[in-house]
């Protein structure tokens, strides 16, 4: 009793101390106590930062935001349905060909507003999600993973079925044209950033939505079906259902991606969802972090920056044809074996890290 | 415990230093601006274009080689001091004939090396891709390395142009030459689907009846195996065989026909009847099935049409040009009708460069190209005018003999539409003595 009261002070509230009064105080323990606050505020900060961020870069620099921001869709979706719900994908390939398909048919066809087409992509997706969830719930392990890379294999093949080829346009693939900047944004608004901004957009909502699902009841449940399965259906989880449920949310983020992508490419063609794109989201998934949604977004970045780097003309030009064309596949995969022997939780694991060892000095310095 | 903390520290030290380097080496623009001139990738000393073409992948073979010939001609030029004393810069970046890629790479070229114009991008499927945002960027995009009609559109793409002869001038040439030929014989075709073979049949339906034509079969570029379509065509026992298709799948076809004992006629258009590609490529592919062969008697006889100088051609002054250039700079290539192509297309970009004159705007380039009456190593004249941006107009049948296409009869000049088939006035001039354009 008596050494506890002269303890001079314990050591949370010596941390937060400074904070914890006034008005700061009150917001931060707000924002600690309600997570859709919190997740509404990091939105605005993300979505502020990156109109910034766009505004300030070159037209080259802000496509490649809008293709990074698309494969963050797709990247955060399969971290959920990876990284928590412990089920492996090796197709989400083919849910980004559906969603693009899907948009460009749409587009095409009947021209409507791009936010109904995208949500158009976003429900056909989510369709072949349930069925393929359905199938997938029952199976494990290396079947699982069998059964979705047939479909990354199969899928994106039957373009060139002879009797859809005039709908789908064959290894040809559809081109998208979708409408250009609006006038009220002036008349030399660059196409590239429009672009980015509709891709970083869409990838806020979903980060902003599944930031919230995997603190939701199914979020927590989500990693019981994972490490136990029979542990988890004892404590009245529905294991099958949950399983299906991210399949469905996974799924339907693939094909927000995807959908993105034939608006940001401006073409929907099978040559894009090759069985590489499958395997290279999960990789960024991998190094980004298995499970953090911030992870998924460092993956997309090295997914997008490392083969470009890797593939400049300049830099490669005294390369053989050969060696130059798998340079970005080299690079990309050393960069995965480094950073997954350094940093098992990928790279937000070595941000925390790093972050860990900074306030450790610190602390140490000034106590 | 100490070991790990070491290591990590290490890599995210590295790791920053190479974002930092990169964030700051990345960002290489600004660069193209000064020097007089007003227009993107043009500098007081030299002239960026880029292209994206097929360096790996299904359409490499053979065609890997055109940009490697185009660049051999500028490094020439260059040594020679240039167009209106500007060098010319080459970009060419592997697309692996995949529009996907196709796509990215063409932004990357446009935004990020900023460069004057696109020159000679290789493909129809690919290049159609990117047709909408050259011309909405209002990049030159020259001499399309494709016969697709849809190049020639001056209203809607003022800022695209072809070059070879297009697919249904091609197709009607031959389907005229099938008319008198063969005008008794079962007659099948065996095409790309896609704009590339549709448009070849378009012209070829021209001439060629439909009751005497016994098949069609086509493919989808990306796989190799033919022998489906080939079954279909043996069993039709047509007599003569069209062939719109890219050289992988001339020679493919050739092999499956041997397989099935199956010997037509085989015509084949311009695009896929190089005979040193196909040589090549009919004895890897026989290799690959475990069968050793020699390519080169398998395509004698076969039937094609040309509008360049044949490799193979004898006291040709553009010929013996080209020879010189392929054996000072690309001595390892083979010396055939992809090297000719390519130093030809190069050389009609150094004409229009040439006429945008001494400080040339992407508009300047081609308002030149317009007004242009350009005559070089084309056996007929280009259709270049305000109302026409259709490349050469039409060809001349040949025969493969060797290791080349000898040429038979005269150039035929035709139009895209129903208008008839006539011989070229325009006569084939020397080679200028130092290789240069004059204008």
């Amino acid at each position: 009793m008596n050494l506890q009261t002269t303890n001079p002070q314990p050591k949370n509230a010596r941390a937060h101390a400074p904070l914890d009064r006034g008005w700061a105080g009150v917001v931060l323990r707000m924002l600690r106590r309600h997570t859709l606050l919190r997740h509404t505020l990091l939105a605005v900060v993300a979505v502020v930062a990156l109109a910034y961020l766009t505004g300030a870069v070159s037209p080259y620099r802000d496509l490649q935001i809008a293709h990074m921001a698309y494969i963050v869709c797709a990247a955060a979706g399969l971290t959920v349905l990876t990284g928590l719900g412990g089920q492996i994908s090796l197709g989400h390939g083919a849910f980004m060909a559906i969603g693009a398909y899907t948009t460009a048919l749409v587009l095409n066809h009947w021209a409507w507003p791009l936010a109904a087409v995208l949500l158009a992509a976003v429900t056909v997706t989510a369709v072949a999600g349930f069925i393929v969830g359905v199938a997938a719930a029952r199976l494990h392990g290396p079947y699982l993973a069998g059964a979705t890379l047939a479909l990354a294999v199969g899928l994106p093949g039957l373009v060139s079925y002879e009797p859809v080829t005039g709908l789908l346009g064959g290894q040809n693939g559809l081109s998208v044209s979708p409408s250009p900047p609006p006038l009220a944004l002036g008349e030399t608004f660059p196409l590239e950033r429009w672009q980015a901004w509709i891709s970083c957009l869409c990838a806020v909502i979903v980060m902003w939505l599944l930031a919230n699902l995997t603190h939701s009841r199914l979020g927590r449940s989500l990693p019981a079906t994972r490490d136990d399965e029979i542990a988890a259906a004892l404590s009245g989880i529905r294991v099958a259902r949950v399983r299906i449920i991210t399949s469905v949310v996974a799924a339907a983020c693939a094909g927000l991606g995807g959908g993105l992508l034939a608006v940001v490419t401006t073409l929907a063609a099978p040559g894009a969802f090759p069985l590489t794109l499958s395997l290279q989201l999960v990789a960024a998934v991998v190094l980004g972090g298995l499970g953090s949604l911030a992870g998924a977004v460092w993956g997309s970045v090295v997914l997008v920056l490392v083969p470009n780097w890797a593939s400049d003309p300049d830099a490669s030009a005294h390369l053989p044809h050969n060696v130059a064309s798998n340079l970005p596949a080299l690079i990309f995969g050393t960069v995965l074996i480094v950073v997954t022997l350094l940093f098992p939780r990928g790279m937000q694991g070595g941000f925390r890290w790093v972050g860990r060892q900074v306030k450790r000095r610190l602390t140490e310095r000034t106590g | 415990m100490k070991r790990p903390g070491v290591l990590r520290t290490l890599a995210v030290l590295v790791a920053t230093a190479l974002t930092a380097t990169a964030c700051g080496g990345g960002d290489g623009e600004g660069g193209g601006q000064s020097g007089g001139s007003s227009a993107p990738g043009v500098t007081a000393t030299t002239v960026t274009i880029g292209s994206h073409q097929p360096l790996t992948g299904p359409a490499a073979p053979g065609y890997s080689a055109n940009s490697a010939a185009s660049k051999a001609y500028f490094d020439y030029i260059n040594e020679s001091g240039g167009i209106n004393g500007r060098k010319i810069v080459y970009k060419v970046v592997d697309d692996v004939y995949n529009p996907t890629q196709t796509v990215d790479v063409v932004h990357r070229l446009v935004l990020q090396d900023k460069v004057f114009a696109i020159f000679n991008g290789l493909g129809t499927p690919t290049h159609t891709k990117v047709l909408d945002y050259l011309n909405a960027q209002r990049v030159p995009d020259l001499f399309v390395a494709s016969g697709c009609g849809c190049w020639d559109q001056p209203k809607k793409n003022p800022y695209t142009f072809g070059w070879q002869p297009d697919y249904i001038r091609e197709g009607k040439i031959l389907g005229q030459f099938i008319k008198e030929k063969y005008a008794d014989k079962k007659v099948a075709y065996f095409y790309q689907n896609d704009d590339f073979g549709q448009d070849g049949l378009k012209g070829l339906d021209k001439y060629v009846p439909a009751s005497q034509v016994a098949a069609r079969q086509s493919y989808q570029p990306g796989g190799t195996d033919v022998g489906a379509q080939a079954q279909a065509i043996a069993q039709s026992k047509a007599d003569v065989v069209v062939l719109f298709t890219i050289p992988t799948y001339t020679a493919l076809f050739r092999l499956a026909a041997l397989k099935l004992n199956y010997k037509p006629q085989i015509i084949v258009s311009n695009v896929g009847s190089d005979p040193i590609t196909l040589t090549g490529l009919l004895e890897s592919y026989a290799k690959k099935g475990g069968t050793e062969l020699e390519g080169n008697p398998l395509i004698q006889g076969i039937i094609t049409n040309s509008y360049l100088p044949a490799p193979g051609a004898k006291d040709n002054t553009w010929t013996e040009l080209f020879r010189k250039i392929h054996a000072k700079y690309i001595p390892n290539l083979p010396f055939n009708g992809n090297i000719i192509y390519g130093m030809s297309a190069a050389y009609t970009f150094a004409q229009a460069l040439k006429a945008a004159g001494q400080n040339p705007t992407r508009k300047g380039l081609v308002d030149a190209l317009e007004n242009s009456k350009f005559t070089g190593p084309g056996l007929v004249p280009f259709a270049y005018s305000k109302d026409s941006h259709s490349g050469y107009t039409g060809a001349q049948i040949g025969r493969i003999k060797g290791t080349s296409v000898v040429v038979e009869g005269q150039p035929l000049v035709t139009d895209a539409g129903d208008g008839p088939i006539q011989p070229s006035t325009v006569q084939q001039p020397q080679a200028p003595a130092n290789g240069v354009p004059t204008g």
